[in-house]
């Protein structure tokens, strides 16, 4: 049993620094997020309460917890979509909500919160990912480049000219995801980014995602899957209103950060739980 | 024809505004005026030219040069075609193609006013400039209640609209029996009554318009396609959804001299509707709605024209008549296109480096 389970709201921030050990560039530069005693409701009562966290660049995080837990809440708060109501949330060392360097971030949203009807290919989706770097003017040939090898990278090449409307929800995922690469962002914030996603591709996503991170880009994932979180994931932030978990996966699996969070139901469906 | 109605309306005893608050205002607006309008004067000028020139060669009779008015309203209507698929492409698929028969309605109450003003203080200044003005504040004003409320509604759509109209129709019942007369122009659209001061004021709001969107059309399509990613790459998404109602008011106030009130939204609408179903990017969309909205505003002038009726409603039928077309076509296409689907490739992990640019 983990020291880290007795108190949900201190076993944070420590953990998260006695597990960055598998960060070789902690040291580097300012942390990539930093939240400290964030609180925040959209009515009085608050969805997230008072979590610490820090995560360092080229970590790979998954932040899991129960529906509703205030997951989704946690990555607006953390990207700057929402200001804190108490406490501070820090991006790349600046406040959060006045962070105005986007393309240090990629951004998938849980099956896409984008115009469904609108008439706009693939490939200007993918587009947009580079339009932080051109801001008001065009797409020079190198960012053209880099939309079509995200392209390729998503196996969505041959896709570039349908409309969106056309594709399958997992096709779009796809397309959305070749966005976030485009980006060439320092960080990757994934909401749910395989939900729609078939089955053999999920897992090819998850070596991408992998292949990324071992590039040194920052991951940040909320994800529903807890097997996909227990194999992939660095370290995992458990996270129920309050943090009820922040440290190595390994760690995670062996507590029962888990079933106090999300209810003794809960458990994993990969082999690695004991 | 303000003037006159201001003439005929400054005895009526409404005069309680100090005519000392509204003077420097107008003599300031005057000077700055005068050279701008100059300049859209000569650009009048050469439409004429380039009119005439058209007319002698096709013998139109509609662009014959004794009618001036008929060139000016050719011009407005080719503006308009453009600038109102340009912006309504945006609304439309923000589902807010209800914002701009809201701005219309208040375009309207901004007409009214400046009616009211010229008939009680003299102002001097066309109606469709107080149009503008209060049109662009109720599109803040939208805006702001989105803002607030975190969400477009119609209720609040709904309740501005009707706000416009009813604060209109007071203020116009208010100046009594002359001005129902005009008002009909500002309700239904006249072709005839596009004065050289209209015109120009249209070429800058055309202007504008067209330059803001040229400028800012990548941050205006991220923020119309997806929200959320727009702010998380750092687009002000407010500030931009501010820029595009604003930009919404200046085209329904600039398409309602030819439009009318009333119909004026059917111009930020039927062609882009019609767009959507034949194209299949953006870029081809904005450029079909364009293609669209031209074909309707000069069917529509003509037939208008020659058939001596309201030119806004014979457009709006000729848009929507194009936009059954589209319907159909696109089905067409669809239906044909359907058989081919290509192989998906894999996800490739060793495709990764793209996302660092090694």
């Amino acid at each position: 049993m983990n020291t880290q389970d007795s108190d949900p709201t201190t076993a944070t921030a420590a953990d998260g620094r006695a597990t960055s050990g598998t960060n070789p560039d902690a040291t580097a530069s300012e942390p990539v997020v930093d939240l400290t005693g964030v609180t925040f409701g959209y009515t009085a009562t608050p969805v997230v309460e008072d979590v610490s966290l820090t995560v360092d660049l080229g970590e790979y995080v998954a932040i899991v917890g129960p529906n509703g837990s205030g997951k989704s809440t946690l990555m607006q708060l953390m990207v700057g979509l929402l200001e804190p109501d108490t406490g501070t949330a820090h991006l790349f060392g600046e406040r959060a909500d006045r962070f105005d360097d986007g393309e240090r971030i990629g951004y998938v949203a849980q099956q896409a919160s984008a115009a469904k009807e609108m008439p706009i290919t693939v490939r200007e989706v993918v587009k947009m990912g580079r339009f932080p770097h051109v801001g008001f003017g065009r797409l020079s040939s190198e960012d053209w480049v880099i939309v079509d090898d995200a392209l390729a990278t998503v196996g969505m090449s041959a896709f570039a000219d349908r409309r969106v409307t056309q594709l399958s929800g997992g096709q779009r995922q796809r397309a959305f995801i070749a966005r976030a690469l485009a980006s060439e962002a320092d960080l990757l914030v994934l909401d749910e980014p395989t939900v729609g996603v078939d089955a053999e591709s999920v897992d090819a996503f998850y070596d991408l995602l992998a292949a990324l991170n071992a590039d040194g880009i920052t991951i940040l994932l909320i994800e529903h899957d807890l097997g996909a979180v227990a194999e992939h994931a660095d370290r995992v932030v458990c996270l129920n209103r309050e943090l009820y978990f922040d440290g190595a996966t390994d760690d995670f699996v062996e507590s029962d950060a888990l079933a106090r969070a999300f209810g003794t139901e809960a458990r994993f469906l990969t082999g690695a739980d004991g | 024809m303000s003037a006159s109605v201001a003439a005929t309306l400054a005895t009526s005893g409404l005069a309680t505004v100090d005519p000392s608050v509204v003077l420097p205002l107008q003599s300031g607006l005057g000077a700055v005026g005068d050279l701008v309008f100059g300049v859209l004067l000569w650009v009048l000028e050469q439409w004429y030219w380039l009119m005439d020139w058209v007319y002698y060669i096709t013998g139109l009779e509609m662009l014959n040069p004794r009618y001036r008015f008929m060139h000016r309203a050719i011009l407005v209507g080719l503006c308009v075609g453009v600038m109102a698929p340009l912006i309504g492409t945006f609304l439309v698929h923000r589902q807010l193609a209800l914002i701009g028969d809201a701005l219309a309605h208040t375009g309207f109450a901004g007409v009214a006013v400046g009616l009211f003003l010229n008939a009680v203080i003299d102002l001097g200044v066309s109606p469709y400039l107080t149009a503008i003005v209060v049109a662009m504040i109720a599109a803040l004003f939208i805006e702001l209640i989105s803002e607030v409320t975190d969400a477009y509604n119609d209720v609040s759509m709904a309740i501005v609209l009707s706000t416009g109209f009813a604060l209109g129709t007071t203020l116009i019942s208010l100046n009594a029996g002359g001005l129902a007369v005009g008002v009909n122009q500002f309700l239904f659209g006249n072709l005839s009554t596009v004065s050289p001061q209209s015109a120009a004021i249209l070429l800058v709001l055309f202007a504008v318009i067209v330059g803001t969107v040229a400028i800012t059309r990548n941050q205006l399509l991220y923020v119309t396609f997806d929200e959320t990613a727009a702010a998380v790459s750092g687009i002000s998404v407010n500030w931009y959804n501010r820029v595009m109602v604003m930009l919404t008011a200046m085209v329904v106030v600039g398409a309602m001299q030819i439009m009318g009130v009333i119909l004026v939204a059917a111009m930020l609408v039927v062609p882009v509707a019609g767009a959507t179903q034949v194209s299949r990017s953006f870029s081809e969309s904005l450029v079909v709605s364009v293609v669209l909205a031209e074909i309707a505003v000069l069917l529509g002038i003509a037939v208008a024209y020659y058939g001596g009726v309201t030119a806004g409603g014979v457009i709006v039928l000729v848009a929507v008549g194009i936009y059954v077309c589209a319907v159909a076509l696109g089905k067409i296409q669809s239906a044909r296109g359907e058989q081919a689907t290509p192989d998906m490739g894999s996800i490739e992990a060793d495709g990764a480096d793209v996302g660092t640019g090694d």
